[in-house]
């Protein structure tokens, strides 16, 4: 078997992988939802945005309901912090969540006007409300939350949900909607044609300027605002996951320590820009896929740059310190880790291998005309 | 720091709502996919249009309840993070893991397929549509599978040892966990009781058609599925329900001490109680009616076992409790000395009854040095609701029976082509559609109120799994569930009854009309 400190950071990095993969797939489904009531000026047009993600949304939101399973098989610490701490903003995504399958099923099944309006703003709502919150949490996770452990490992919280609003996470939240939108501007503009197509490529050059230029803010922000946390004792990769053996402090530019210990981690940043770079040339030379692989880009960049800005930290504490879950204390046993490493790498290739199959399938664009004649069978 | 029994009781209340909500979508999801693909296959085989038909008719009911079904079962995912940190914490390590395998294994395949189901009728040549809709059908049964080994575990926690450095539940032996025995006889009788589901859904729709006289080709043909396969599975129902409370019996005496109100051991073989009033209070149960020596036979599967009563397994429970404080007391001290032999040997000797003096934690923080009356509340705390249980079962068992019978005897007379003359039998067949989801939301009160007060059986009481969160929280989202949860049943049931009322081949009609 690997040794606890192999496996805790492969878990580190499938984390980010199917955060990753959530923000890249679900996230265009998000994208064009928050899009679609703007671009899409009448039924018809509003069916055709919505007909391209309806094949395909159900099996991007798995990457979500896996990414939870993960995080509790993998650090269950997290999942216990995390969901209990941000519990009233948790129930708020959750809300959005239920409200989508229900919204994309139920929309077309009735011919009324009123019927397919009212069900268009909870698609809306579903597709803004989830980047907003999961952005706010990141914002949260890097200025430390206040919860602290008893010698029962028994997690408290001491925040509220209105100190989650604070004006440093709704700048993370701004960036996470900024790169979704922009997410689900590129998908449209691969999958539509004709006006429809170009009000996505328009509204994809301004929001991945947004995006960027949002980030970049959090990133000076980050290096001169808000304090980082930085481990002090000894540390036992190989150790038991209890978050209270170690000493931690805080401090100002803590988060940037990494980027001076190992330089070659700022291209994961860079990456976020380059990403932008491609987005505005497929725009330019009217290459959808390479605008949509461009963004996709950004988001590993963005997403990366929080996971190792924080290394090792995943989730510290702003109350007591020493109780901060990092990679090497919050995660499961190092049998449980080997188990689900080698199940991940039997399934997600089968798994990537179908999803591949069905996006071929479904590839070519999605047209008014195609609407019109399969009206029966799509949403 | 003190627990909060409102979280406790909320949460509890909260998580019983939403599961219960969330089992109205699950088995017709699982029953009628099966259906689907069954139907569909027929198409394939024989390329008789009325088939193809019957599959997207039928398949555009479960497009509305699949997607109530997907909606609901993330509530439970959260529920685990959000109301059940502890919980979280001190098993994760090992109830994450099926679930997590879940995802990558189940959900990725009925997700994905559900999709080209519905939208790749054009793109798809018919076998590939076919295979799509298999696949779909194993996903929605290999979920099944992982959470009820997930359940399984919570019922009989195998293959994982206390980390004295880690305070919790960790894995030793995973193929014990995937492969326990009450896991596997749940999925069993669970996945049965879904396909009962189903095909009742399709037997009651079909019949009223029938009654009506209208989409008569595809009413009948449903039929003939529905009984077949409705009958197959309600027989399975039973014998595996019958195997999953042998398994329960070795492995949760009290819940079977519970659900057949045994008060007092009684001299082997027992007594099977038909009819009674459990009195929890006095223990016993008046106005017994009992068939001689059948429990005895069930429970254990011999003459010559007794089936021990709640009074005994109470006393039994004291011992054990008073077993868990010496290792608790010991777990206190070797935290200060991690390295005294001593103390890990009789933590070690102990530790098995580790969660029996958790109990004691309602009544003191000192857990280790807990008076006689604070052991005799924790143990009398281990009987679970009698007269619920008790109740419960009954009906249950009796609507299996009734089930068995229905399908049966409608499987007989449209085996001779008669039933459509039985006007009587379409109409009861109608009726009875509500009925199968009552028998399942039974079945999961007798095997979730039956494990109390435990969220893992002897490991982890309930009280202590619950987040430590404001009280304000939970009823808010409590409130949010109950207002959002019926109004999306509303809408839900709504439209379920629309496209029925419509018919196959007519919904065409109404999407196209103009506003």
């Amino acid at each position: 078997m690997p040794s606890y400190e192999i496996l805790r950071l492969i878990w580190w990095v499938l984390l980010g992988v199917l955060l990753t993969g959530f923000a890249v797939l679900d996230g265009f489904d998000f994208g064009a939802m928050a899009l679609m009531p703007f671009i899409g000026k009448n039924d018809e047009e509003r069916r055709v945005i919505i007909n391209t993600v309806a094949p395909v949304w159900e099996g991007n939101q798995v990457w979500l309901v896996l990414g939870g399973g993960a995080v509790f098989a993998a650090w269950p610490y997290i999942y216990a912090v995390a969901f209990s701490g941000f519990y009233l903003a948790m129930f708020v995504v959750l809300c959005a969540l239920i409200l989508r399958p229900v919204a994309f099923k139920f929309r077309s099944k009735m011919p009324n006007a009123r019927w397919r309006g009212f069900w268009d703003w909870c698609l809306f709502v579903s597709g803004v409300v989830p980047p907003v919150i999961f952005g706010v949490a990141v914002g949260n996770a890097l200025q430390g939350v206040p919860f602290t452990l008893d010698d029962t490992m028994r997690m408290t919280y001491e925040g509220s949900f209105w100190e989650l609003l604070n004006p440093f996470a709704l700048l993370a939240g701004a960036v996470s909607l900024a790169m979704i939108v922009t997410q689900g501007a590129a998908w449209l503009g691969m999958k539509t044609d004709g006006e429809i197509q170009a009000r996505a490529q328009k509204a994809g050059a301004v929001f991945s300027i947004v995006t960027l230029a949002l980030f970049t803010l959090a990133g000076v922000w980050v290096a001169q605002g808000i304090d980082g946390y930085r481990i002090t004792s000894a540390i036992d990769p190989n150790g038991p996951s209890n978050p209270m053996l170690k000493e931690v402090v805080r401090g100002q530019g803590a988060w940037l320590g990494n980027y001076a210990k190992f330089p070659a981690s700022m291209l994961v940043p860079a990456l976020a820009l380059l990403g932008g770079a491609f987005v505005w040339s497929g725009l330019a030379f009217k290459r959808s896929m390479l605008a949509f692989i461009g963004n996709s880009l950004t988001i590993v960049g963005i997403i990366g740059t929080a996971g190792v800005s924080m290394f090792p930290f995943i989730l510290p504490s702003s109350l007591n310190l020493k109780a901060g879950l990092t990679v090497w204390d919050a995660s499961s046993s190092q049998t449980t880790l080997m188990i689900m490493a080698v199940v991940t790498v039997v399934l997600m290739p089968i798994v990537l291998a179908y999803t591949g199959w069905v996006y071929r399938v479904l590839r070519g664009k999605v047209t008014k005309a195609y609407i019109r004649e399969q009206s029966r069978g799509v949403y | 720091m003190p627990i909060n029994m409102d979280v406790v009781a909320l949460s509890r209340l909260q998580f019983a709502l939403t599961a219960l909500y969330h089992f109205l979508f699950v088995p017709l999801t699982i029953g009628l996919a099966l259906l689907l693909a069954i139907m569909e296959s027929v198409w394939v085989m024989t390329g008789r249009p009325v088939w193809r038909d019957m599959t997207k008719f039928w398949g555009t009911l479960f497009g509305i309840n699949f997607a109530m079904g997907v909606a609901t079962g993330l509530t439970l995912e959260f529920q685990f993070g959000t109301n059940w940190a502890y919980y979280a914490h001190y098993v994760g390590d090992i109830f994450g893991a099926p679930l997590a395998i879940e995802g990558m294994m189940a959900f990725f395949l009925e997700a994905t397929f559900v999709g080209m189901f519905f939208f790749g009728w054009d793109k798809l040549s018919r076998l590939q549509h076919l295979i799509c809709t298999w696949l779909l059908a194993i996903g929605v049964n290999l979920s099944a599978l992982w959470i009820l080994i997930a359940n399984g575990w919570m019922q009989n926690p195998v293959g994982a040892r206390f980390n004295i450095d880690t305070m919790r539940m960790e894995v030793t032996n995973f193929a014990d966990v995937i492969f326990n025995p009450v896991a596997q006889v749940k999925f069993v009788h669970t996945v049965s009781a879904s396909y009962v589901t189903g095909a009742m859904f399709v037997l009651a729709i079909s019949a009223w058609y029938l009654l009506k006289g209208r989409h008569v080709e595809i009413a009948r043909r449903s039929m003939t599925v529905a009984l077949s396969f409705g009958l197959a599975s309600a027989l399975s129902v039973v014998v595996l329900g019958d195997a999953s409370g042998y398994t329960a019996s070795q492995n949760q005496k009290m819940k079977i001490a519970a659900v057949e109100a045994v008060w007092h051991t009684e001299a082997a073989p027992a007594g099977l109680t038909l009819f009674g009033i459990p009195d929890p209070a006095a223990h016993v149960t008046r106005y017994e009616i009992k068939l001689p020596w059948l429990l005895g036979l069930i429970a254990t599967r011999s003459f010559d076992q007794p089936v021990p009563g709640i009074a005994d397994l109470v006393e039994k429970n004291k011992e054990r409790i008073r077993s868990g404080m010496i290792a608790y007391d010991a777990l206190d001290h070797l935290r200060q000395d991690r390295e005294n032999k001593a103390l890990l040997e009789q933590f070690n000797a102990h530790q098995d009854d580790l969660g029996y003096a958790l109990l004691l934690k309602r009544y003191t923080q000192d857990v280790a040095h807990a008076d006689d009356g604070m052991i005799d509340a924790a143990a009398n705390d281990t009987v679970p609701d009698v007269p619920v249980l008790f109740w419960s079962f009954r009906f249950m068992v009796g609507l299996g029976f009734y089930f068995i019978l229905l399908f049966a005897y409608g499987f007989y007379q449209n085996s001779f082509r008669r039933l459509e003359t039985k006007r009587w039998f379409l109409r009861l067949a109608f009726l009875s559609l509500p009925l199968p989801w009552i028998a399942s939301e039974l079945g999961w009160a007798v095997a979730e109120m039956g494990r109390q007060p435990w969220t893992i059986d002897g490991v982890l009481p309930t009280f202590l799994s619950a987040s430590s969160t404001a009280a304000g929280n939970v009823v808010v989202s409590l409130c949010g569930f109950i207002l959002f949860y019926s109004a999306l049943l509303v809408v839900e049931m709504f439209l379920m009854v629309k496209y029925v009322r419509l018919g196959p081949g007519e919904d065409r009609s109404l999407a196209e009309r103009k506003p």
